[in-house]
């Protein structure tokens, strides 16, 4: 859904070899065919206050230390807004409201009464849905394009598909008499900011919990927008909490005695520290952590749509996303043509403001996801690795980075083990089947793959062998609420999304036992 | 006639379908059928060697068809069924009257069966296809997770071997499994039966020996992707899932419960196989 058919760029030198396998040399640069005119998306009407406080028990409460921190639009640099810090003693009354509303309100509420309420949440993201995309761009950097084609429609969609399941959970789980867990402490990301709140709270809140949500430190502000709707659907108060913070938030959160679950989306690293410490609490926990996802290129896949798969795969919001196809696996036959139309491709992107409608890839998160990103390019280059990248201008200030693929790749560079989460592609090739896939699971990630072939049978074999929680065949980065998301390996537990995304909030008795 | 002097069995590790002993040489001494044995003592070196076994047979096991998953696991129904008596008189060496040694092998051997069943069904059960909204076929299905590794409670010895390792290989797992410290020759016959029951070599290892020594290691392993932890001890139990985040196994930890749990009707179930299942979704468009 994010890549939309766009005009390619084509010179008139592009060969169209009909057996896949001419030598084609990379040529020079292309330049692009037009220049687009400035489309810029209006935010005028979006008055931002001067600091926002935090969302406990229904209220917004300053937080005890009285500190707030500043959220920036990391296109410009420029301060948006303040958002309080929350510490151990505001997560200590945010928990306690999640509590009190658990015992007094939702466990008693009807499982009708809590559908309406989440269906009530999902039509006020839509009523709002402009708002809150352009709010979305504003404060994590990404496309005007992919937050009002894609992050808010599908948050929308999220509570609406859980709205449903939350009184027929005995059909979910049949003969099991599921229960709630109770209260769920749950982290999110920058990179999906509504998104990943509405992945969160959907179905918690369906299956009867009430939860406390910090979502990330750089991007808090749809989530706060998300509080007022909430506020506005006259939930009852403490049923969903939003405290802002950073790092150290998070922990504190993770470590209340109060919490009956943590959910967690976000880097392995810290994934690990968190699975630890709910090992030492004896605490449910499900995570949704890196990948470094393989998208396989067959010598008989439609290559024009492949290049496009490979595009959506690593550019789709800046590279920013758990699943990009961050390894290109060509086979050896088609891996020049491919690098050809590649290069050719990318030189059509659109990189800039991410207001503008025309927009292809947006601004990078932050100066420290830039730097980031900078210094696993640079590994790739003292690898000796070859270079391609986006010839175009960049805005003055701002975080950016040109989309950037390296050619001739080891297995073992650090930009082919190592996730960038940004829009950098480590391209490998191989001549079978079997080294494919075995490349391809050469990972400790296992959270997405992609297949492109045009035959039907080989596109099952390959899927069925690769250790990877979404396999998408002949497409990529393709998400639906009803459909389960989550990783094998070291990209985590649990599943987000579908049937199976319930599992991780309900208790069922036996199992417990 | 003086009496016959029986000829008495060295009890092994079980290890990619061959019975060794520990490659240290160490044992550690049981009782057995009235006298002292002595069993293998398995170390880190064995459970390396184990876990390498579990993986080398994993994806054969995993893509053989679940109607042949399902026909070999009856069939160690019907191996067990055969050698009832061996199995009770090593219970009765350890903890248990003929009665409870009898009642343990039936329900054994009875859940075997069950799970038996279960092989084909399993993804039938546990899939989902799912309505996207854009044109796309997409299905949601279980997958094997790869190798498993348990220890198993002290007691019981047989039964609940069984209820944790058979649901765990019906779905295409190998398991790598320690065995009860305080009996372990209930094991030892099991591994026995599995040998003659055509499950393929290394898709159940058996280690005996100390779980304090073994269990870190195998929760430490980066090539283990699940465990399966029934340890009273709250430190061992604390130490050894907490080793298990270094590369983010999943854990299923329950402290010992006490006999009549096995026979009670929470003791076998889908869950027990759900445990050690990832869910795979694969999307295709559909379209002309």
């Amino acid at each position: 859904m994010a890549a939309r058919s766009r005009s390619i760029s084509k010179s008139p030198k592009a060969p169209a070899s009909p057996n896949g396998g001419a030598r084609l040399a990379v040529t020079a640069p292309v330049k692009a065919a037009w220049q687009y005119v400035a489309a810029p998306e209006a935010h005028d009407y979006l008055k931002l206050a001067s600091h926002y406080d935090l969302f406990i028990g229904g209220k917004w409460v300053a937080p005890k230390s009285g500190r707030y921190f500043a959220t920036l639009n990391p296109a410009n640099e420029e301060v948006l807004t303040k958002v309080g810090e929350a510490s151990s003693a505001d997560i200590d009354r945010a928990v306690q409201a999640a509590r009190s509303a658990y015992e007094k309100y939702w466990r008693r509420c009807s499982p009708q009464d809590r559908a309406k309420y989440l269906f009530r949440i999902a039509r006020s993201i839509t009523e709002r849905s402009r708002e809150l995309a352009v709010l979305e761009s504003m404060n994590g950097g990404k496309p005007i394009r992919e937050s009002r084609d894609v992050d808010v429609p599908l948050a929308a969609a999220h509570f609406f598909y859980y709205a449903g399941w939350a009184d027929k959970l005995d059909w979910a789980f049949r003969n099991a008499a599921p229960a709630p867990l109770g209260v769920a402490g749950q982290i999110i990301p920058w990179n999906f900011p509504l998104l990943m709140a509405a992945w969160k709270i959907a179905p918690a809140l369906a299956c009867g919990n009430t939860v406390v949500l910090k979502p990330a430190e750089t991007t808090p502000l749809t989530a706060l927008w998300l509080a007022e709707i909430i506020q506005q659907a006259d939930l009852p108060p403490g049923v969903v909490n939003i405290i802002t913070g950073g790092g150290e938030t998070g922990a504190s959160l993770v470590r209340h005695p109060g919490l009956d679950k943590v959910a967690f989306t976000g880097s392995t690293e810290v994934g690990k520290e968190i699975a630890r410490e709910c090992a030492r609490l004896r605490r449910p926990v499900t995570l949704e952590l890196g990948g470094k996802a393989a998208n396989i290129i067959f010598d008989d896949a439609p290559l024009d749509q492949a290049v496009e798969g490979i595009i959506n795969g690593i550019f789709f919001n800046q590279g920013h996303v758990c699943c990009a196809g961050s390894r290109l696996l060509v086979q050896e036959s088609v891996h020049e043509m491919v690098i050809e139309k590649l290069y050719r491709r990318i030189q059509t992107l659109r990189v800039g403001q991410p207001l503008d409608k025309n927009t292809d890839v947006g601004a990078i998160n932050s100066k420290a996801q830039l730097d980031k990103i900078e210094t696993l390019a640079a590994s790739g280059e003292e690898a000796g690795r070859k270079r391609y990248q986006t010839e175009c201008a960049l805005p003055a200030r701002g975080y950016w980075f040109r989309p950037t693929f390296f050619t001739h790749v080891a297995l073992s560079d650090r930009i082919a083990q190592e996730e960038i989460f940004g829009p950098v592609l480590s391209v490998m090739t191989f001549r079978t089947p079997d080294e494919a896939v075995e490349k391809a699971n050469n990972t400790r990630y296992g959270l997405s793959a992609g297949v492109w072939t045009d035959k039907g049978s080989k596109n099952f074999k390959i899927a069925s062998q690769l250790r990877a929680g979404v396999v998408w065949g002949n497409t990529f980065n393709k998400f639906d609420p009803s459909s389960a998301f989550g990783g094998y390996k070291e990209s985590g537990f649990g599943r987000e999304g579908g049937l199976f995304g319930l599992l991780p909030y309900v208790r069922i008795p036996w199992h417990s036992a | 006639m003086a009496q016959r002097v029986a000829v008495r069995k060295t009890p092994k590790l079980f290890i990619g379908g061959a019975f060794t002993r520990s490659e240290s040489g160490r044992t550690f001494a049981c009782e057995f059928d009235g006298h002292s044995v002595h069993a293998a003592r398995a170390t880190r070196k064995d459970a390396r060697d184990a876990v390498r076994a579990a993986r080398t047979a994993w994806p054969a096991w995993r893509d053989r068809s679940a109607y042949n998953r399902g026909q070999i696991v009856y069939r160690l129904a019907e191996i067990m069924e055969s050698r009832r008596d061996q199995f009770a008189q090593a219970l009765r060496s350890s903890i248990a009257t003929p009665t409870q040694a009898d009642r343990e092998v039936s329900a054994a051997i009875d859940r075997i069966v069950w799970y038996a069943g279960w092989c084909d069904k399993i993804e039938q059960v546990l899939s989902t296809k799912n309505p996207v909204s854009t044109p796309h076929f997409n299905v949601s299905s279980p997958e094997a997770t790869g190798v498993v590794a348990v220890v198993a409670p002290h007691a019981p010895s047989l039964l609940p071997l069984i209820s944790t390792c058979v649901p765990i290989i019906c779905s295409g797992n190998t398991v790598v499994v320690v065995a009860s410290e305080k009996d372990p020759l209930s094991a030892v016959s099991l591994a026995e039966a599995i040998a003659n029951a055509d499950v393929p070599a290394g898709v159940v290892n058996v280690l005996t020996g100390y779980r304090a020594e073994i269990a870190p290691t195998l929760a430490a392993h980066m090539d283990v992707n699940a465990i399966d932890l029934w340890i009273s001890d709250e430190d061992l139990d604390a130490k050894t899932a907490e080793l298990a985040c270094d590369n983010l196994k999943r854990v299923r930890r329950r402290p010992e419960p006490l006999t009549d749990f096995w026979y009670g009707r929470d003791a076998q179930g889908l869950d027990w196989i759900q445990s050690f299942v990832e869910i795979k979704t694969v999307w295709h468009p559909a379209g002309l």
